[in-house]
């Protein structure tokens, strides 16, 4: 059950925009698919919705083989980044339009939209047309329209995209609750990680057509496949082949003989957290994330020389990020403190 | 935009005075010779036998050639922007076609086709008369409005772009339903744009129409022929009576289109 996607090709031109992917969909969860653009999870999310045919590979639905079937018979409902409403509908009409396809009665329909109106929190804006509504209105429009037909599953692409931060931070935590009352099996493509790693029970980090990782926010945060999961979930700092989160980076005011000398350039104070920013010897710029209190322990300032000790540190040798298809971790000082070499 | 009164003003004169001189007087003009010598020499052209025939033979080419350019038009237009094809540049050419030749060698090249020895001239033979009789008259209107709605269509097509469409086919909707609901809906402008123009083009088309209709008094003739037709009788009244019949109508249509539009809007 739920959907699964196995050996997917496709190819625009010159472009391998899927590159051999296949992933599952748990029946229920919330997946999203993540990625930098082009990495071809826009691809992927059209090609389950039938909306792109795959050049080779196999896409089922909650049993099913889809891969043939036209968009219209794969119970699928799909939201666009661009809200795709149907300008010259009122906001009624857009909803009841699959419905209306489906030759409901005027009675049932209109008890149905309302009731998703409501659910979407727009019911009394039901003759509006689209034009007179807000981006998030919009968006929400297009939710409770493929929402409507009772999808077996439902898609979004980049939903939250085109709107503002404060609006997007709101949908998203809606579309969660949303999410948790119905169960429907929900896969949305997006390229914000903490977007992402908020709403979603499993993520599918993509690059270049490939499927990079798949897990849960902790796993691909605590244990990502590669260096290209590492950096693009979460922040990273490079010293040499080993990888470093920021707060893994302890400041401290005497050397030994696993720090690093460092010239601290520029102390940035967000709220509670403090971003450091430091040159090392060798001109690699890094950054540590530490508490304001830490900060008034060790007194810096800027343009002060302060000393680096990585508590965390991972490499990913002999696997590069094309090196793809391995959901399990292998770095090799995976876990535990390491030592980040002096000299790089 | 400019900031300058005096430029904006000059550029205003000088965008009125253009259009008052090549447009507006000329077509006053008009209006001012027909009842130059009262109402009741064009009214008695236009209202003669042969004058009502052409007006009826003008909306008879109306009433088939637009319909037909119409869906000729938005499914080419849908070609030409959905579906991807190599040929789709040559369609293009191909379609611009009576805009680029002249209406006269149009009516000549159906003649050459339909008339004695020409490649169709068959179909005289089967019984059904092309040249000098109506379906030649249709077939000259419809190739030299053929390109309007084409043209009109394929920008808003481009616009509206394929989300609407495939957001459709996610909720169910197939190919027909698609197109009736969400796509006509959504071009409909450039469409009904594309129809005035054809509609004006047909209805005031001179050239291709003399040469494959013969221009026969109460047969073959339409508004046009029938103008040019008074003006060489020196009937000067008539032949200006029946342009103003010709521009009114061109006005209503116009007009209509407005009023459709308005009462969307509202």
């Amino acid at each position: 059950m739920g959907i699964s996607v196995e050996g997917a090709n496709k190819r625009f031109g010159d472009f391998q925009a899927l590159d051999d992917v296949s992933i599952e969909v748990p029946d229920g969860s919330l997946t999203a698919l993540l990625g930098p653009s082009g990495s071809g999870k826009s691809t992927l999310l059209r090609a389950i919705a039938g909306l792109e045919e795959l050049d080779t590979g196999q896409v089922t639905i909650n049993g099913e083989v889809a891969t043939r079937k036209p968009p219209q018979q794969r119970g699928v409902g799909f939201v666009f980044q661009h809200y795709a409403a149907f300008k010259h509908m009122t906001v009624y009409d857009n909803v009841a339009f699959g419905l209306k396809i489906r030759k409901w009665k005027k009675p049932e329909t209109s008890k149905r939209v309302h009731e998703l109106l409501q659910l979407v929190q727009l019911d009394g804006l039901a003759g509006r047309f689209p034009s007179q509504l807000s981006g998030g209105q919009r968006q929400r429009m297009a939710l409770a329209r493929a929402l409507a037909v009772e999808p077996q599953v439902l898609l979004l692409d980049e939903p939250f995209g085109a709107l503002d931060a404060k609006v997007r931070k709101d949908l998203r935590t809606w579309l969660r609750h949303l999410h948790d009352e119905m169960h429907v099996t929900t896969i949305f493509v997006t390229h914000d990680q903490e977007e992402a790693m908020d709403v979603a029970d499993q993520l599918v980090v993509m690059n270049e057509g490939r499927v990079e990782q798949t897990g849960s926010a902790d796993q691909l945060y605590e244990h990502p496949a590669n260096e290209f999961v590492m950096s693009f979930v979460g922040e990273v700092n490079q010293l040499g082949d080993h990888f470093v989160r920021p707060h893994d980076m302890e400041i401290v005011l005497d050397p030994d003989d696993r720090t690093q000398e460092g010239l601290v350039q520029r102390i940035v104070t967000l709220g509670f957290e403090v971003r450091v920013e430091l040159v090392l010897s060798d001109g690699t710029e890094v950054w540590a994330q530490l508490t304001r209190a830490e900060l008034q322990r060790l007194e810096l300032r800027e343009g002060q020389i302060a000393y680096l000790r990585s508590v965390q540190a991972k490499s990913f040798n002999g696997s590069s990020p094309s090196d793809h298809g391995a959901s399990t971790p292998h770095g090799s000082n995976d876990g535990g403190d390491a030592e980040v070499p002096a000299a790089v | 935009m400019s900031a300058n009164p005096a430029s904006r003003w000059g550029l205003r004169f000088l965008g009125l005075g253009y259009l008052t001189l090549l447009l507006l007087i000329p077509l006053v003009m008009i209006f001012y010779k027909t009842f130059e010598e009262g109402i009741s020499p064009p009214l008695d052209a236009v209202t003669s036998p042969d004058g009502l025939h052409a007006l009826k033979l003008s909306l008879i080419m109306v009433a088939i050639a637009v319909p037909l350019n119409t869906i000729f038009g938005i499914g080419c237009a849908l070609l030409l922007v959905r579906r991807k094809s190599r040929f789709n540049p040559v369609i293009d050419a191909i379609i611009n076609l009576p805009f680029a030749v002249s209406p006269i060698v149009i009516g000549l090249s159906l003649f050459l086709l339909y008339g004695v020895g020409g490649w169709f001239a068959f179909v005289s033979e089967e019984g059904l008369k092309i040249l000098f009789a109506v379906p030649g008259m249709v077939l000259a209107s419809i190739f030299v409005s053929l390109p309007f709605v084409v043209r009109e269509t394929v920008p808003v097509l481009q616009e509206i772009g394929t989300d609407q469409e495939q957001a459709a086919s996610t909720l169910g909707a197939n190919g027909w339903q698609t197109f009736w609901k969400v796509t006509l809906p959504s071009i409909r402008w450039g469409v009904a744009y594309g129809v005035v123009l054809t509609t004006a083009r047909v209805l005031g088309e001179f050239g291709a129409v003399t040469i494959v209709s013969g221009s026969i008094s109460g047969q073959t003739q339409t508004l046009p022929l029938f103008v040019e037709k008074q003006y060489q009788n020196f009937n000067q009244p008539g032949a200006y009576g029946a342009s103003l019949v010709l521009a009114l109508l061109a006005l209503v249509t116009l007009f209509a289109m407005n009023l459709l539009k308005r009462k969307e809007d509202a």
